[in-house]
């Protein structure tokens, strides 16, 4: 239970000025989009991203988005000659865009890697991958996140 | 407590592709959150994994604050000779776990 | 409390479809109820980080503490072995203590009592990791406490919190568990609540919990007085839960949504 005192506390803190960020900022969207756009820029430049070679696997409704299974596979042949050399996976609709970079090679054998990742919102997550021939495959997956009924007090 | 699990099969085949699972333990603090009281919680996140086969660097992930607590990596290696992999996690506040794990090629 | 939450919460008060305990051909395991994703990361050793809890606690499990200089194996020897089945049995009755207790406290009572060390605190690494490893020497066996004569009025005392309405929704464990289990609560569905996995590694925590911690999180999502962590109330409840879980598996450390 939240005491009185407890309330207080985070009333006063919510009404001062220097708390001001901790509340919703209108411009989030649009915020978070540039910030997309920015981390993809990053990544791939200028060069032109085709569609296609890259399998981004995500449950399509999840259970928790504290923990989602998160699976990519690049179609290559993997030699020296033909490989893919790095694995970007992107958000839309978290805090930072950036969720991790991937550096293979060869030696991988198989273009493929598995993590579990955290999703703040249902939203579009990218994978892009960067071939030994310069050239740029992404895909993208649709993910419906949904939030616990009941949850704890302490952290908010 | 800091440790890490590594599962790879012990032997394999010259030029068999092996699969690679490792869990590390980690909170992944994203740096977002805040106490009840409106602070906010420090950073504190595994920034680089590496995997290392006898010495050469043959897989690495850079990690943000998305990737979930107690980072599961998967991936995979081709066995080229016997010998040791390497896992490294690298992160905030001096955070590093080194694992070695044995592959014998034949 | 969102409008839609409050809303389900009045149906849910209002409905209670099926009324009554769950017939033990119909009881289901969380496990059941979740994603097969979710099913995946428990299943998995390789993957399920509750394994990270575990191998703490099987470190802990030989490490000498207190003022006896004494570790769990000393007394214990292997625990995979002398801990076979254990968890599966608790809470159970202590008869220094007159009371049940369940798997943490018992813990705790070996190290003030036996090792003459501090008990640990309530959800600490430690405690966890220690109550993980013991209760993975139970996967895969049936959950089977003792009720016996004496152990009889706290199990009554257990049923009587589970069916009590209480809290400002006016809530009972009941009206969700027996009565709208597989139904939905928000985006949650709602499960048997039968304490298989304990302690569970949940994903909303992105941690290892106990049973304790889960029924507190419950209790203040019914809006009710949420007890002390080990409190007689919450140990009683534990000890019904499990009598209403009897002959289900163990699969400490389970991992739930």
């Amino acid at each position: 239970m939240i005491t009185r005192r407890q309330f207080l506390i985070v009333a006063s803190a919510l009404a001062a000025p220097t708390a001001a960020k901790a509340q919703l900022d209108p411009n989030l969207a649009a915020k978070r989009k540039a910030a997309f756009q920015e981390a993809l820029r990053r990544v791939v430049g200028d060069a032109k991203v085709n569609k296609g070679r890259v399998k981004l696997t995500l449950p399509p409704l999840i259970d928790n988005g504290n923990s989602v299974p998160l699976t990519v596979a690049v179609d290559s042949p993997m030699t020296g000659a033909d490989h893919v050399e790095a694995i970007h996976v992107l958000t839309e609709k978290n805090p930072l865009p950036d969720v991790v970079s991937v550096a293979l090679g060869p030696r991988a054998g198989r273009a493929t890697f598995t993590t579990r990742v955290r999703l703040a919102d249902t939203q579009t997550v990218t994978a892009i991958a960067r071939m030994s021939d310069g050239s740029f495959w992404s895909d993208g997956a649709e993910v419906v996140v949904t939030l616990s009924a009941c949850l704890e007090e302490g952290l908010i | 407590m800091a440790r890490a699990v590594v599962t790879v099969p012990p032997r394999a085949r010259r030029g068999e592709i092996v699969e690679i699972k490792t869990l590390a333990q980690h909170p992944m603090e994203t740096g977002f959150r805040r106490t009840q009281t409106g602070e906010l919680i420090p950073r504190d996140i595994i920034r680089t994994f590496t995997c290392s086969y006898n010495g050469t660097e043959v897989f690495r992930v850079e990690l943000h604050p998305a990737v979930a607590a107690n980072p599961l990596i998967a991936f995979t290696t081709v066995a080229t000779e016997s010998g040791a992999l390497t896992f490294q996690w690298v992160g905030d506040n001096g955070y590093t776990v080194t694992e070695i794990a044995p592959l014998k090629v034949e | 409390m969102s409008p839609r939450l409050l809303l389900l919460a009045a149906c849910l008060a209002a409905a209670g479809a099926r009324a009554g305990e769950i017939p033990p051909e119909a009881r289901r395991s969380g496990y059941d109820l979740m994603s097969r994703e979710t099913q995946k990361i428990e299943d998995d050793d390789a993957t399920n980080p509750g394994i990270l809890g575990v191998l703490d606690g099987e470190t802990l499990w030989q490490r000498k503490a207190g003022a006896a200089d004494r570790a769990c194996s000393d007394c214990h020897g292997d625990a995979r072995q002398s801990m076979e089945g254990v968890a599966a049995r608790y809470p159970a009755l202590d008869a220094a203590r007159g009371r049940p207790l369940n798997l943490e406290q018992r813990i705790n009572a070996c190290r003030v009592d036996r090792q003459k060390a501090a008990p640990l605190a309530w959800e600490s690494q430690e405690l966890l990791a220690l109550s993980a490893y013991v209760a993975r020497q139970s996967r895969g066996l049936p959950i089977a406490p003792k009720i016996d004569g004496k152990a009889k009025p706290f199990l009554e005392a257990g049923r009587e919190a589970f069916h009590r309405r209480q809290g400002q929704l006016n809530l009972s464990c009941a009206l969700c568990h027996d009565d709208n289990w597989g139904k939905h609560l928000a985006g949650s569905l709602i499960p048997q609540a039968h304490p298989t996995g304990y302690p569970i590694y949940r994903l909303e925590w992105q941690s290892l919990g106990s049973l304790d911690r889960r029924l507190r999180n419950c209790l203040f999502g019914m809006r009710a007085q949420v007890p002390d962590f080990g409190a007689d109330e919450l140990v009683d409840l534990e000890l019904y839960l499990m009598w209403r879980a009897r002959g289900m598996k163990i699969e400490a450390p389970g991992v739930r949504p």
